[in-house]
């Protein structure tokens, strides 16, 4: 069984629209969508949920206003600046150190465990989908990460699969870091922008510091051919294997907005450069 | 004023909304609060007086006072430290995992021995410079780094009142998010009219209620997919601020690194009634 995940470094660069594409074309795997934050593989995939669990992680101190004293230990102790001048705690800001608790002296505060978000078990018409739902303004979005990619590891070691096939999130902090661990494969998506290929450099930097091994595409690779054959520049520069170009096609909206996948979608021809890429994986 | 720029999905045009907004005014500071992937410096191209070091405190524990008494990893709710008690004689061990520690204090302050001091760890560098007449600061986080909100509260801490501050924030709808849109005294929310942007769209929308926000939409690539992000905000009261069409001409631009008012100063009224609205909107 191999583990990929899409990733990009900067958002909006198809990571999602080519990750529902492989599910149209892989057999025998299991897809994950580890964008906890804002995922979107979902609208492509449409799962039908299976099973539905709560994610609890964290914890959010809280003031028993009978208790306490008012005498400000626990306002100068909090780094996070979440205690107001009316012993209020900020839920938001509130990281869950708890070191409010042990300072102060009457044991006012409280700490309870955030119900921070949940996690589902779906059946798609390509097969099995573990996904989540961050709560809104959460934290912990690596540990659901972790979460969802350890469940989508049983279900494909209990059915044999070949692949696990996992839709990163932008960036290159907590949850991306998280979908990286005991990786096969990250496939990098880029853009023929300046700022696709310095944040693409980025999140390749962060796969190679974890040793997980990377190959690039080109997405909308003719918006910009000049900047296009910079990109392929810097991966021959640098040992990274360029596995395919896409070009920049208004059907892959179109197919967004039908639900569908490129591959159930019209016959263009990124839908060909798509199979080349799953068939080069 | 402070405004923020935030989009939930990622590739909206957030940086694009930004800098262009930051290129319209005048008396403007910018910060990029998208520290894991900073991208209006390739627009802007600032000049960088300087470099600070983004730090956050972790714990460091003076063996020679330690009594391995276990407390520091008892209060220590992120497991960052682990403490092996002396045994048959034996020195106990001390072990921190300074990458788990988010720098709460708590283990230094309550160790009943005093035998922690808190030290330095880099996560990644604060830049201040300016482009013409706009200030600039961003942060960069180290690479392998995983948390980068003590970065960004690094980087708002240069925050100039007496400006008007442009925050370009980071995707998504969790604690980078929150860090750097909070304070703002508006947010514009940057989509595009597909079905990823307007569901990200109306997470982005309960972020922002939540944070007590107040907020409008900028829609960019007006023209491509379909109008049920209009539906949206019209059925939520969601002032649309602001339409951008889909042009090669802009795409093109941007991916060298260069401002819609730069290739296109027609589009400089366009942002300048952008402010104007907003600014309406805070009165």
């Amino acid at each position: 069984m191999k583990q990929i995940v899409i990733i990009s470094g900067k958002g909006g660069t198809g990571k999602t629209v080519i990750t529902g594409a492989f599910a149209a074309l892989a057999k025998n795997k299991v897809m994950v969508d580890c964008d906890v934050d804002a995922a979107d593989l979902h609208l492509l995939l449409q799962p039908n949920i299976k099973e539905r669990h709560e994610f609890k992680s964290g914890l959010t101190a809280i003031i028993d206003k009978k208790n306490c004293q008012q005498c400000g230990k626990c306002i100068v102790a909090c780094r996070f600046n979440a205690i107001n001048q009316d012993f209020v705690i900020d839920p938001i800001s509130c990281e869950g150190c708890a070191f409010c608790t042990y300072i102060c002296p009457v044991q006012a505060i409280k700490m309870n465990e955030n119900l921070a978000g949940e996690w589902f078990i779906s059946e798609t018409r390509f097969g099995p989908m573990v996904h989540a739902k961050l709560g809104i303004a959460e934290e912990n979005s690596g540990k659901l990460v972790a979460l969802v990619r350890k469940k989508a590891k049983e279900i494909a070691e209990e059915n044999n699969c070949d692949w696990v096939i996992i839709d990163g999130a932008p960036g290159i902090g907590c949850p991306v870091i998280a979908s990286l661990s005991g990786i096969d494969c990250a496939l990098v998506i880029t853009e023929p922008t300046l700022s696709g290929l310095h944040d693409a450099i980025r999140v390749i930097d962060v796969a190679k510091h974890f040793g997980v091994p990377v190959k690039l595409v080109v997405n909308k690779y003719d918006l910009n051919t000049g900047m296009s054959e910079k990109i392929e520049q810097y991966c021959n520069k640098n040992g990274i294997s360029l596995i395919g170009k896409i070009g920049f096609d208004k059907s892959v909206v179109e197919a967004m907005v039908e639900g569908k996948t490129i591959l159930e979608y019209k016959d263009t021809k990124i839908k060909e450069e798509v199979i080349k890429i799953w068939e080069m994986l | 004023m402070i405004i923020s720029v935030a989009s939930g999905k990622g590739g909206t045009g957030k940086t694009t909304v930004a800098v262009n907004l930051a290129l319209s005014l005048s008396n403007v500071q910018f910060l990029d609060c998208d520290v894991e992937e900073p991208n209006a410096h390739i627009f802007l191209k600032p000049y960088i007086k300087e470099q600070k070091k983004g730090y956050i405190p972790v714990p460091e524990i003076d063996e020679s006072r330690c009594n391995y008494c276990g407390k520091c990893a008892q209060v220590c709710v992120y497991n960052a430290i682990a403490i092996l008690p002396s045994q048959n004689g034996k020195k106990g061990t001390t072990l921190v995992f300074a990458h788990l520690c988010h720098g709460c204090g708590a283990c230094s302050a309550l160790c009943p021995e005093k035998a922690i001091k808190e030290v330095k760890r880099e996560i990644g560098i604060v830049e201040l410079g300016n482009c013409g007449k706009i200030e600039f600061i961003h942060g960069k986080l180290n690479i392998g780094e995983a948390m980068s909100p003590p970065l960004i509260r690094q980087v708002k801490e240069h925050i100039n009142p007496k400006k008007t501050v442009i925050i370009d924030a980071p995707p998504g709808t969790s604690c980078p998010v929150v860090t750097s849109v909070k304070g703002s005294d508006y947010s514009i929310l940057v989509t595009e009219p597909t079905p990823f942007g307007l569901n990200d769209l109306i997470l982005a929308v309960e972020v922002l209620r939540k944070l007590k926000i107040p907020f409008g939409v900028v829609i960019n690539r007006a023209d491509l997919g379909n109008n049920k992000t209009d539906e949206y905000c019209k059925q939520e009261s969601i002032p649309v601020l602001m339409r951008i069409p889909f042009k090669r001409e802009i795409a093109m631009a941007y991916s060298k690194g260069e401002p819609i008012v730069k290739a296109f100063p027609e589009y400089k009224k366009d942002f300048a009634i952008l402010y104007k609205r907003i600014a309406e909107r805070i009165k």
